[in-house]
């Protein structure tokens, strides 16, 4: 469904855009039909910025992104754009910043109404938005004719996942939607998300929580410095992590009920076995992958 | 005793009436102890750390006493308040990171934040080097701006400014929610580190991250709508909570490993209720599974076991 093939994005930096910066590098990609694959890096891995690229607010340096078939990079004009939109839309990690603080928050539903469905009644079009507010599990009476400063920003959360369902998505980017809610709203959030994948859905769920990432995923990928350093099943990638920065990264993940000196004290008893890495000369910014097992992959060293 | 929070009652002003954001919290909080502070959105945590440190104009002290190192804290005067500030109570607020002025150099605000508290920035100068380097910082971190750095070492400048004057007690308020996990568990390590060598004594850390807190704190305290529903050592907290509110937030809590295809966590059905016109009675009731009628009376705070708090008709054994 989604695929991204060998996409870099270098962005100019410095004071006068003299120096380069390398943010996303030589990524292969490939998101299926009610599949979940979850981005899981540090702040700067790229993250961000493939989950921009997929959803064409920033184009590739090189590669190409393609859904269905199309190359995203190359939607031209309104119309094709709308089609795109149509079909996959991304949600954000502050949904404040989504929502006018003026205008009450089910605007937001009102301007898919517009730009999609002019033709529907007034009551066609209550009742779809009833019922995308039924499956984001929210309760009309608390969450419509409200401002948003008066809903919580899990409420916010769901509002705009729900506005996404109003179109008929196949595809969802969600870009750290959870980390600003709390535990429960958290939960609550990706089970809706675990809901909309059983339907269907394809899901990029960027996070830089692991132990999230892997509740719902079915395949994680773990990027450093914009290159992918391993991709593969979830359950493998946690049970049997290869590369040394996914195993620093996972024992770096609070758990509840082991400390970090447990699964440091661990993890020197019982080094894991060194996985040979593919390596790249100097100058090449390509990323290439090895199969270790059966779709489980890991990429380069960069330290 | 660090500190003694006796029936305290703040309350936000607004046009519609007075919002009971902490409606007699009660707790102490022992010399060397860190406690963890947890409970969903907008139940009163952030509340309780600003009260401790400034009441807004908006803010009312409506009851209720303070005690830190045996002193009275005169929350409710701003002016006598100062003498606190930085020297005995600091606080890092939710998003400090992003409120760091962005138009001046790090070296310069610390300056100026010392300066306000009545210190020659020279008097500490090798201090704050030598406390730098200790959370992994390079001193010329204080020639540049904000901007320049990432979050990680954005947090730890804040965490350094806030304890420079030995505060007894540092709040944390989600400092570290932002942050990837080898960052986060790098800038938790250097907390508790600066609480072995002294330089707080004790601290509240604010989160949602409950097994962050089992990484670091002694205790953790459990609110509800404005107040305590549960106190314990933290890891009496994780494993045998007994307030049916921390049961159900630590059960909405993933395993590392843990995954939908076999079984889904849950989260707790409801909202938090307002707190313009709290319920009376436990404030859980509308959301506990096993509320009864007596439920309809305050459930006390009470000590169930040594260091064991709870408010809830059906722990009070
Ligand atoms: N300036 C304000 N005016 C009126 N009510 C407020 C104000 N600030 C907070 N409140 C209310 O006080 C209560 C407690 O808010 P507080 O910010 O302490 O919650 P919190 O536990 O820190 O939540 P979070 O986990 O989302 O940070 C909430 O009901 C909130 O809506
Ligand atoms: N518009 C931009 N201009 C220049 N650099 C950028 C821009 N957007 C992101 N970057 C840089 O690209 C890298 C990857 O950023 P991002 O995709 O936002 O990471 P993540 O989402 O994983 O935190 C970072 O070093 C970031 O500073
Ligand atoms: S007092 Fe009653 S309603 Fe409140 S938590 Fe206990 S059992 Fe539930
Ligand atoms: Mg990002
Ligand atoms: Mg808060």
């Amino acid at each position: 469904m989604l695929e991204l093939s060998h996409v870099h994005k270098v962005y100019r930096v410095g004071a006068f855009g003299g120096s380069t910066l390398r943010a996303v590098r030589d990524v292969n990609l490939v998101v299926k039909p009610g599949e979940v694959v979850s981005l899981i890096g540090e702040s700067g891995s790229g993250k961000s910025t493939i989950g921009k690229m997929v959803l064409g607010l920033t184009k590739p340096s090189q590669g190409t992104i393609t859904f269905e078939g199309k190359d995203v990079t190359r939607l031209r004009g309104f119309g094709e754009k709308k089609e795109y939109y149509r079909h996959v839309q991304g949600v954000f990690q502050d949904p404040f910043s989504s929502f006018n603080p003026i205008f009450k928050a089910d605007r937001v539903f009102e301007m898919i109404r517009s730009s999609y469905f002019p033709d529907v009644s007034d009551a066609d079009w209550r009742e779809k938005v009833l019922d995308v507010i039924g499956t984001v599990r929210l309760d009309p009476a608390n969450v419509l004719n409200k401002y948003p400063h008066q809903l919580s920003g899990g409420q916010l959360q769901r509002l705009l996942i729900a506005r996404a369902l109003l179109l008929d998505i196949r595809l969802l980017v969600a870009d750290e939607i959870i980390s600003m809610l709390d535990a429960s709203t958290r939960i609550d959030v990706l089970n809706l998300l675990a809901d909309l994948k059983e339907r269907g859905l394809g899901i990029l769920f960027v996070t830089h929580d692991l132990s999230l990432g892997n509740y719902v995923s079915d395949r994680s990928v773990i990027l450093r410095k914009g290159a992918i350093a391993e991709l593969g099943p979830t359950r493998r990638v946690f049970e049997n992590p290869l590369h040394p920065y996914s195993r620093h990264l996972l024992s770096c993940v609070p758990q509840l009920h082991r400390t970090w000196a447990e699964v440091d004290a661990e993890l020197a008893a019982n080094p894991p076995e060194d996985v040979v890495l593919p390596t790249v000369s100097e100058g090449d910014d390509s990323a290439p992958l090895v199969e270790a097992e059966e779709g489980h992959f890991v990429g380069i060293d960069q330290r | 005793m660090t500190l003694r929070v006796k029936d305290l009652k703040v309350y936000y002003q607004t046009l519609r009436g007075d919002v009971h954001a902490l409606d007699g919290v009660d707790f102490e909080l022992a010399d060397g102890e860190i406690m963890g502070l947890a409970g969903e959105s907008g139940c009163g945590k952030s509340t309780l750390g600003k009260s401790l440190i400034r009441l807004d104009s908006r803010m009312r002290h409506v009851d209720g006493t303070i005690e830190l190192d045996g002193e009275d804290v005169p929350i409710a005067k701003d002016r006598e308040m100062n003498r606190f500030r930085y020297h005995e109570i600091s606080l890092i607020p939710q998003y400090a990171m992003s409120a760091l002025n962005p138009t001046r150099k790090i070296g310069r605000m610390i300056n100026e934040l010392l300066q306000s508290r009545g210190v020659r920035p020279s008097e500490v100068t090798e201090e704050l080097n030598r406390r730098l380097e200790l959370v992994g910082l390079d001193p010329d971190v204080l020639k540049r701006f904000p901007i320049e750095l990432s979050g990680g070492m954005k947090q730890r400048v804040v965490m350094v400014m806030a304890t420079l004057l030995n505060p007894s007690l540092l709040i944390a308020d989600e400092a570290t929610s932002a942050l990837d996990v080898s960052t986060q568990r790098s800038v938790v390590e250097s907390m508790v580190e600066f609480r072995d060598r002294g330089y707080v004594k004790s601290m509240i850390f604010v989160t949602h991250d409950i097994s962050l807190v089992y990484q670091m704190a002694d205790t953790v305290m459990v609110m509800y709508a404005g107040r305590v529903a549960e106190k314990a050592p933290a890891s009496t907290i994780i494993n045998d909570p007994q307030h049916p509110y921390t049961k159900m937030l630590i059960g909405a809590l993933p395993e590392v490993g843990a995954t939908t295809d076999e079984a889904r966590l849950e989260g707790i059905p409801g909202t938090p209720p307002g707190l313009l016109h709290p319920p009376t009675g436990c404030r859980f009731k509308a959301r506990c599974p096993i509320a009864s009628e007596e439920c309809s009376e305050t459930p006390p705070l009470v000590e169930i076991e040594p260091g064991h708090w709870a408010a809830c008709w059906k722990t009070g054994r």
